[in-house]
């Protein structure tokens, strides 16, 4: 893995498997039903460069996150993390290049669902007068009629969503009487009902304190054992090891992207925040 | 008749009215008579009821409406809408179009001049909105001076809940009852983009046309709440059941029910006490719905000032 990659070019290989390697994939007219779709990337990033006005925020980005791992997501402030998100999820139209989710478009992405995206603490109104169950409930919008009326089968959904993050006691709490982990869970378990095969999270471990950080880390790890492709940003390079299977270092431009062992060498680190790493907390 | 209404009710008003009156029988009977004078007598004149039921309509429609606004923090937006719509009714009346068309071209021209402004200059939006809400109101004002009708301004402005017609009445039962249906039908999808827009997006829901549905529904209730009760009042019953409903739950379900109530209950509270007192109409309903909330926002049991206080003092006084 070069640390410094001309930009546009593939992606180097990834050194650890993914967790769901399909058998060589056959032809899809072969077996219509069981034979899963050749399988592309639950995350595919090209070339994406977005502008606003004057100020270049995404230089010829390109990422690329595969169903079964977990992506953390590193970079100083403003080294454009919240834009990359937006542009996965179409908030901000990219000034060139692609993004696929799940091998589709943007459009197709939404209307299926298969995105859920974990705002940054200060994104939500927190006295908002929803409960835990209420937020998680979100989820199951898709899958439900005209009126978004619960069913019986989501309300289960709901239900389990709630149980997996260890919600289950406060379920009908207000959100804004929970602690900063039970919150960030809220969301996960809102991702979990939906069904979501790609899951954004923007910060998750700010203001959390360690025991709430390791419980989100596993929970996302087992995630990803399922299946799902997990893109997460962070400021917290001493753990990034334990929760992602790669790292990706952004400055506008994608400064590296590989196993976290790779990335988090001061050398490829001191490109993207210019300063000592030796405490590991930039 | 009467007596024998009087007692089936007595018991449980008579143990309420115990402590201030003495528990004689006669005693209890004038004061029960007294309340449904009170009651009832607003009630012959047919002005009188028909105030009453617009202003229940108007407060019922504006205090759903309410829950949202203060939620996504549209409260002044509630206000220039509301206002907006003006010039829009007027040019209706001049070429003969229902109010409700010209209402909801002008509000949402309010709404666009607004996010233009905002998005291509330095002014923040809440002066931006002071800037497009008035001039938009200015030029109602100025086209009802140069229009033949017997539009009065005073009653736009503060209402004319006692001389509201019979078609009116019909008027603005109508357009609440579709705003209601829509709001009822749509709360789910309207509380999602209150809460977190982008979640919304993600899930291939639009926030700006769930917005635009909400901004129809804000001109459509002003302009059915404006013919009755004036501009101001809509502004307050626009953002005070609302306000007072989300000090008193954590539900947003529940949040709709509780304001739609206490909107309606005190309004009409406040249409008895005009009466009464033969004070302004339109001016007791809102004072009626500011006391309301007054007494909520100091004795709310989670979030009361004073209850808050009392709490805090008990907690320090108990032993550790």
């Amino acid at each position: 893995m070069t640390a410094r990659r001309p930009a546009g070019t593939p992606e180097p290989a990834t050194t650890r498997e993914p967790a769901t390697t399909p058998e060589s994939a056959p032809p899809e007219s072969a077996l219509p039903e069981s034979a899963p779709p050749v399988p592309a990337p639950g995350l595919e990033v090209v070339d994406a460069t977005v502008r606003y006005g004057s100020l270049l925020a995404l230089d010829d980005v390109s990422l690329r996150v595969d169903f079964g791992r977990v992506c953390g997501l590193i970079g100083v402030n403003g080294s454009g993390k919240s834009t990359l998100f937006k542009t996965i999820m179409g908030l901000v139209a990219a000034d060139a290049g692609s993004v696929r989710i799940a091998g589709e478009s943007i459009a197709r992405a939404r209307t299926r669902a298969t995105v859920s995206y974990v705002p940054q603490h200060e994104d939500v109104d927190w006295g908002f007068p929803v409960s835990v169950r209420d937020v998680v409930m979100m989820g199951r919008y898709p899958h439900q009629g005209f009126t978004r009326r619960p069913r019986a089968a989501d309300r289960a959904a709901v239900a389990d969503a709630i149980e997996r993050v260890g919600l289950s006691d406060l379920a009908g709490r207000q959100i804004g009487r929970l602690s900063g982990g039970q919150k960030r869970r809220v969301f996960v378990a809102r991702g979990i009902a939906q069904g979501a095969r790609v899951l954004l999270l923007d910060e998750p471990f700010a203001g959390v304190d360690t025991t709430s950080q390791s419980l989100i880390t596993d929970l996302l790890r087992e995630l990803a054992a399922d299946g799902a492709a997990v893109l997460v940003s962070t400021h917290d390079l001493t753990t990034l090891p334990d929760l992602a299977d790669e790292a990706a270092l952004l400055l506008r431009r994608l400064v590296a992207q590989g196993p976290p062992a790779d990335v988090l060498r001061p050398d490829v680190l001191s490109q993207a925040f210019g300063l000592s790493i030796q405490d590991g907390t930039p | 008749m009467i007596p024998a209404l009087l007692t089936t009710t007595m018991t449980p008003l008579a143990t309420l009215t115990a402590p201030l009156t003495t528990t004689s029988p006669a005693a209890v009977t004038t004061v029960l008579s007294t309340v449904t004078t009170w009651l009832t007598e607003p009630l012959t004149y047919d002005f009188m009821l028909r105030a009453m039921a617009i202003t229940a309509v108007a407060a019922f429609v504006c205090a759903l409406l309410s829950c949202w606004l203060i939620l996504i923090g549209w409260s002044l937006m509630g206000d220039a809408v509301s206002h907006a719509v003006l010039p829009g009714v007027v040019l209706a009346y001049i070429v003969d179009l229902p109010f409700a068309v010209g209402a909801v071209a002008f509000g949402l021209i309010a709404v666009l001049l607004i996010g233009i402004v905002r998005d291509t200059s330095r002014i923040k939006e809440d002066a931006v909105i002071g800037i497009v809400f008035t001039a938009l109101f200015a030029l109602g004002i100025v086209l009802v001076s140069v229009t033949p009708s017997h539009v009065d301004l005073g009653h736009i402005v503060f209402g004319n809940l006692l001389g509201v017609s019979p078609s009116v009445l019909v008027q603005v039962a109508l357009l609440a009852g579709i705003v209601s249906t829509v709001l009822l039908l749509k709360r789910r999808d309207l509380m999602l983009m209150a809460f977190d827009p982008v979640h919304a997006h993600a899930i291939g829901l639009s926030p700006r046309v769930l917005s635009g549905l909400l901004l129809v529904m804000l001109a459509l209730t002003s302009v059915a709440a404006l013919q009755a009760v004036g501009v101001v009042l809509v502004v307050a019953m626009l953002i005070i059941p609302g306000a007072t409903a989300h000090l008193l739950t954590d539900r947003f379900s529940r949040m709709l029910v509780i304001a739609a109530t206490v909107a309606v209950v005190s309004s009409l509270a406040g249409a008895y006490l005009s009466y009464w007192w033969d004070t302004s109409a339109g001016g007791m309903v809102v004072l009626a719905q500011a006391a309301v909330f007054a007494l909520v926002y100091l004795f709310a049991p989670r979030e009361g000032v004073v209850t808050g206080r009392i709490r805090a003092r008990r907690r320090a006084a108990a032993p550790a």
